[in-house]
């Protein structure tokens, strides 16, 4: 294989860095038009334009510049840079449980690609020891890659692959389970995986991180530091989300895998459990229970895996207007099962009638769900709730849409039969139905009223 | 049996024997011997309405109590691109500093504290830097990459400050030489620190992510006095352009400082250009002492390869009649001593006014291992506060040998280990070199230690946003319409014969464009236009109340004013202090109210034989000078404004 010297440039840029010679981490002097520069030439982002070319000068910056600019190069010496996350071995301290961190890609475990300016996966106990050393006094940690893929990126073949790989630790008698996961879809996998491994002896906990492990202020460290104790040192046996409950880096927050959901592009603090409490509270060396019916660790290995997925599912987000032909074209397609979600207590309008009649006839399992993200669908409430369910659409409670399109996959793997369908859809394996909300399930305070505004000021949110 | 030591003796004498003079006495020659060498960072904050980041308003302070809501982090070291840990990085996290941001809603969003990915890079900003830039005749980049350089005091919440290279290779030529430029970056503002206790540090984000350019310089400057003129040529160049802001704050520069063999140290936000001089020289000369401590160390010292500290811990076995010593062991907080192999004589080593080499421990104590003051004593302190038969013992439980300096520290359980660590690393490199660091400055011209100076390993690429392509059309664009330079401008204020005293006032006021204006337009005489900027305006600045609507225009128009009315222009002197706190008076009013009344020339003149009899009868003696004096005295008062002093004394005399 030929080496590239001329990693990310294309088009002009790679014809003057040929035409004068100069490779990437060259260093080079470059003469132009609007005086000389020198310094190291970097890769070239892959997306960006074809006009420029990128050094890294004396003081640590980069630049650009302009090839339109340039009347001369000259290439004064080579060095490779080789990026690398100090790596030492994991140390084994006797007495601390066994966790496996089973990586899957996403920011918990990352660096910065050069070439593309992206952040990509980058994982080994080693390597996370010397990021995060502070791991060595939580457990005895094994890492296993079991794939390297973007959090939206996830799918069935992940998902089944991931519940497998569980069975085999819990069966080789592991501690706890921690995987590192992107934020996006985890909330997704949560689901699965309370649906795929069922009753757990011992803590499964995904955790990720919102700022990558390349920035100093990265809550990365401490999600994974809170998510092995979970794992590690926790009660509670059931699959889980692990990450920092407020913004500031104070505490975590321990999600049942059904009932959590991402609520921010960008915050820190962006999963919350819906429509009830967090189970727990985890600082490290700390965990405190919100809730007191969890299911407990225990010594047996009686897990059962249960890993099947049907791809022929899909979501339809209701809105005013909305034609059959939606629907119909779902259908059409070859859509075992729709997850709709409605608007209010669970509606759509009445012009999709025929369109969910034809559906249902087909053997199309249809269920409601609610774009208001909290609270219970009620069909009973109006005459159009009424006339659905009639037309073959099953409220699903309070069940998350997410939760409701990954556990009607997951029993569409498993039997189509609408009767057993609809028994399994609504008869909750972990909390995606709740029999009941509390009233400190639902909160969303706003700003500017002045008790909310004295709770921010106190408390650090 | 211990020699006898007398450690204001030692103190002189090493301050003797590396050659430290006061500035006030030194020479080129004394700068010259010990190889002075200083460099600046000129922070100047640019006058834009949104910060640069993010569309949050820019220049809206909040005070101490006014915050809306409170949020902590903890900053961890990254690798750099290039694969290494920053030095900065480990020791800010040896700190384990809990970081508290206080965040007002008018000043800071969600991408402040890191919560919301940065926006669109500020354009205004950037097109004042690349005018900045220009005037400092940088080669402008071709594209800007914006550029994470990490800060893991906190002081930004991301951890990085988000900057970008605009020009690099600049000048500027000041009246004696010309210093050149490495560079010139936009970047984001930091926070303001609260305070900063034990471990915990806190931080106001108002100011933080405003837009700020620094512009960098080589270390070209050999005498402290270049390096202050240095930073007012480039301070009276950003503020040339009248885009950037003034005021407290507003503008802050770090200077870096070395000598022959000594190493680049960077005196951080160096809050008054006038403190410059003196913080230069006497970092200068602290190195100069470094340097003389490493040699006298490595005779001392055989092995110096196995040196190392040696430490027990007091509790339980020395007793002392001292108080603090006497609480710390009734607490039961740890007391540590430990002995310094062949450290007699270098802790009281001069390294500043004042200052001595035990400081610089104590100073890397406070800071890395978070010690609260009081903490430390040693064996060669000015003034003992224990007594030497309590450090004979101690010596004793050291087994120290007689040629050994030994210290006292206390502190929580938690920070010894890292306070062990930082006594032993400090004393390690006084065998080497002297360290790089980042100094903090005082007002009395001395430094202490604030942390471990940062490298280029600490600056990483921006994988939020994508470069900022700059057309050579735009960038020349920009060239149209910047002010002249600084040195053209000091050049004309020669020609024009001003007194130089006022060149400070008026370039850093950024008055020159009035200056002109009032000399060609309105055709004042340059001398009197000059010192009526640089003497008076200054005066009255200094000692009225200022009105927010007060501004150059109003002077233009006062003289404009003047000129129609054909008044004499030294009336300027006596309205500008009503001007200055009633800027919109207008001017009739101005005059009525400083009591002045139109008065014929000719009148004024007419009592001129009148007045000259009486001085006649009246005088002891006839003498012409002061003939002219009493009349001027008398007819002063009419006269200003009314015909020009000048004038009227001409008058006198010719009428003689």
């Amino acid at each position: 294989m030929t080496q590239d010297f001329f990693q990310g440039y294309k088009g002009e840029s790679l014809g003057v860095l040929k035409k004068y010679n100069v490779r990437v981490w060259g260093q080079a002097e470059i003469f132009t038009i609007r005086g000389p520069f020198s310094g190291t030439v970097l890769p070239r982002s892959e997306n960006d334009d074809d006009q420029h070319i990128v050094i890294k000068i004396a003081t640590g910056y980069n630049i650009g510049i302009d090839i339109k600019t340039i009347t001369g190069m000259k290439e004064t010496g080579y060095k490779k840079a080789v990026y690398k996350i100090p790596e030492k071995e994991f140390p084994v301290t006797p007495g601390l449980p066994r966790v496996k961190l089973f990586g899957t890609g996403g920011t918990i475990a990352s660096r910065l690609d050069y070439r593309t300016g992206a952040v990509i996966p980058a994982f080994s106990p080693g390597e996370l020891y010397g990021a995060v050393p502070e791991l060595a006094d939580i457990c005895n940690l094994d890492t296993e890659k079991v794939f390297a893929v973007f959090s939206e990126n996830m799918g069935p073949k992940q998902y089944i692959a991931l519940a497998k790989a569980i069975g085999k630790e819990i069966e080789n008698g592991i501690d706890g389970i921690v995987i590192g996961h992107g934020t996006d879809t985890l909330h997704h996998t949560g689901a699965v995986l309370t649906f795929m491994v069922q009753n757990p002896p011992v803590p499964i906990v995904l955790v990720g991180s919102q700022r990558s492990s390349d920035r100093p202020s990265s809550d990365a460290a401490t999600n994974l530091m809170n998510a092995m104790y979970t794992a590690g040192h926790g009660d509670i046996a059931e699959v889980m989300v692990c990450m920092f409950g407020p913004t500031s880096d104070v505490y975590g927050l321990l999600h049942r895998g059904t009932r959590v959901r991402k609520m921010h592009s960008s915050y820190r603090s962006t999963f919350r459990t819906i429509g009830d409490t967090p189970v727990a509270r985890v600082r490290r060396g700390e965990l405190i229970h919100f809730k007191k019916d969890y299911k407990p660790r225990r010594k047996d290995k009686d897990v059962k895996i249960i890993p099947y997925f049907n791809d022929q599912v899909t979501m339809l987000y209701y809105y005013p207007g909305i034609k059959p032909d939606t629907i119909d074209m779902l259908v059409e397609a070859g859509y075992k099962g729709i997850i709709i979600v409605g608007t209010g207590l669970g509606h759509v309008n009445k012009e999709l009638y025929p369109a969910i009649e034809r559906a249902h006839a087909k053997g199309v399992h249809m269920f409601m769900t609610l774009q208001t993200i909290w609270g219970y669908v009620h069909m009973f409430v109006y005459d159009t709730g009424r006339d659905m369910m009639a037309k073959g659409i099953i409220p699903c409670g309070n069940m998350l849409p997410e939760v409701a399109w990954v556990k009607l996959s997951w029993i569409l793997g498993q039997t189509d039969d609408p009767a057993e369908v609809k028994r399994m859809m609504l008869t909750p394996v972990n909390d995606e139905i709740t029999d009941r909300e509390p009233y400190n399930g639902y909160l969303v305070y706003q700003g500017g009223v002045p008790a909310v505004e004295e709770f921010i000021r106190r408390v650090h949110k | 049996m211990q020699r006898k030591f007398d450690t204001i003796k030692n103190y002189q004498a090493t301050r003797e024997t590396i050659g430290y003079v006061t500035r006030k006495m030194a020479t080129q020659e004394d700068y010259d011997r010990i190889g002075f060498m200083s460099g600046l960072e000129v922070h100047q904050q640019l006058k834009t309405k949104h910060k640069l980041f993010c569309k949050c308003p820019a220049g809206i302070y909040q005070n101490l109590e006014n915050y809306d809501a409170e949020i902590i982090r903890h900053m961890r070291p990254t690798l750099s691109e290039l694969g290494e840990y920053d030095g900065t990085a480990l020791m800010e996290f040896k700190t384990r500093k809990e970081i508290v941001y206080h965040l007002s809603n008018d000043s800071a969003c969600t991408y402040d504290i890191d919560d919301t990915p940065p926006f669109k890079l500020n354009a205004e900003a950037l097109e004042i830097a690349i005018k900045i830039s220009h005037l400092s005749k940088l080669n402008i980049v071709g594209e800007v990459h914006i550029t994470r350089k990490q800060y893991l005091d906190g002081s930004i919440p991301t951890g990085f400050q988000r900057t970008g290279i605009i020009g690099v290779e600049g000048v500027i030529q000041l009246p004696h030489k010309k210093i050149r430029l490495i560079q010139l970056s936009l970047e984001e503002d930091s926070c303001r620190e609260v305070s900063d206790i034990g471990h915990r540090r806190v931080y106001r984000t108002d100011r933080l992510g405003m837009p700020l350019i620094e512009t960098v310089t080589y270390p070209d400057c050999v005498n402290p006095y270049e390096v202050m003129e240095t930073n007012n040529y480039i301070r009276f160049l950003n503020r040339s352009t009248g885009l950037v802001r003034t005021g407290i704050g507003a503008g802050r520069q770090d200077v870096n400082v070395s000598c022959r063999g000594g190493s680049r140290v960077e005196i951080k936000g160096v809050a008054h250009t006038k403190w410059i001089p003196e913080l230069t020289h006497n970092e200068a000369f602290r190195q100069w002492s470094l340097l003389h401590i490493k040699k006298l160390l490595c005779v001392k010292v055989q092995k110096i390869a196995d040196w190392k500290i040696h430490h027990i811990e007091l509790n339980g076995i020395f007793k002392s009649k001292n108080p603090i010593l006497k609480e710390a062991f009734l607490k039961k907080i740890k007391v540590i001593a430990v002995n310094l192999n062949g450290f007699k004589g270098i802790l009281s080593h001069f390294t500043q006014p004042g200052k001595m080499f035990a400081n610089e421990i104590e100073e890397r104590l406070k800071v890395i291992a978070c010690l609260e003051r009081p903490f430390m004593l040693h064996s060669e302190e000015f003034e003992p506060v224990i007594s030497k038969d309590e450090w004979a013992e101690i010596s004793d439980l050291l087994s120290a040998g007689p040629d050994d300096a030994h210290l006292v520290f206390w502190g929580p359980d938690d920070d010894i280990k890292t306070a062990l660590e930082t006594i032993e690393e400090r004393c390690l490199m006084a065998f080497d070199r002297v360290p790089n660091e980042t100094r903090k400055s005082f007002e009395n011209g001395t430094t202490i230690f604030e942390r471990v100076l940062p490298g280029a390993d600490r600056m990483y690429p921006d994988t939020d946003s994508s470069p900022i392509p700059l057309d050579n059309e735009y960038i020349e664009e920009l060239r149209k319409d910047i002010p002249a330079d600084i040195i053209d401008r000091v050049n004309q204020l020669r020609k024009w014969k001003i007194p130089q005293d006022t060149y400070t006032y008026i370039l850093s006021k950024n008055h020159y464009r009035l200056l002109g204006r009032i000399i060609s337009e309105l055709e004042i005489d340059p001398v009197f236009a000059g010192t009526f900027i640089g003497h008076r305006l200054k005066f009255v600045e200094g000692h009225y109340k200022s009105a927010e609507a007060f501004n150059c225009k109003i002077v233009y128009a006062m003289f404009r004013f003047l000129k129609q009315q054909n008044l004499d222009f030294e009336l300027a002197d006596k309205m500008i202090p009503v001007l200055y706190e009633f800027p919109k008076m207008d001017f009739e009013s101005v005059l009525a109210s400083i009591g002045f009344k139109r008065i014929p020339k000719d009148e004024i003149l007419s009592h001129l034989p009148f007045l000259k009899n009486k001085f006649a009868e009246t005088a002891k003696s006839n003498n012409a000078t002061n003939l002219i004096n009493w009349i001027m005295g008398e007819l002063r008062e009419e006269a200003l404004g009314n015909i020009s002093l000048k004038e009227l004394a001409e008058h006198i005399k010719n009428n003689n």
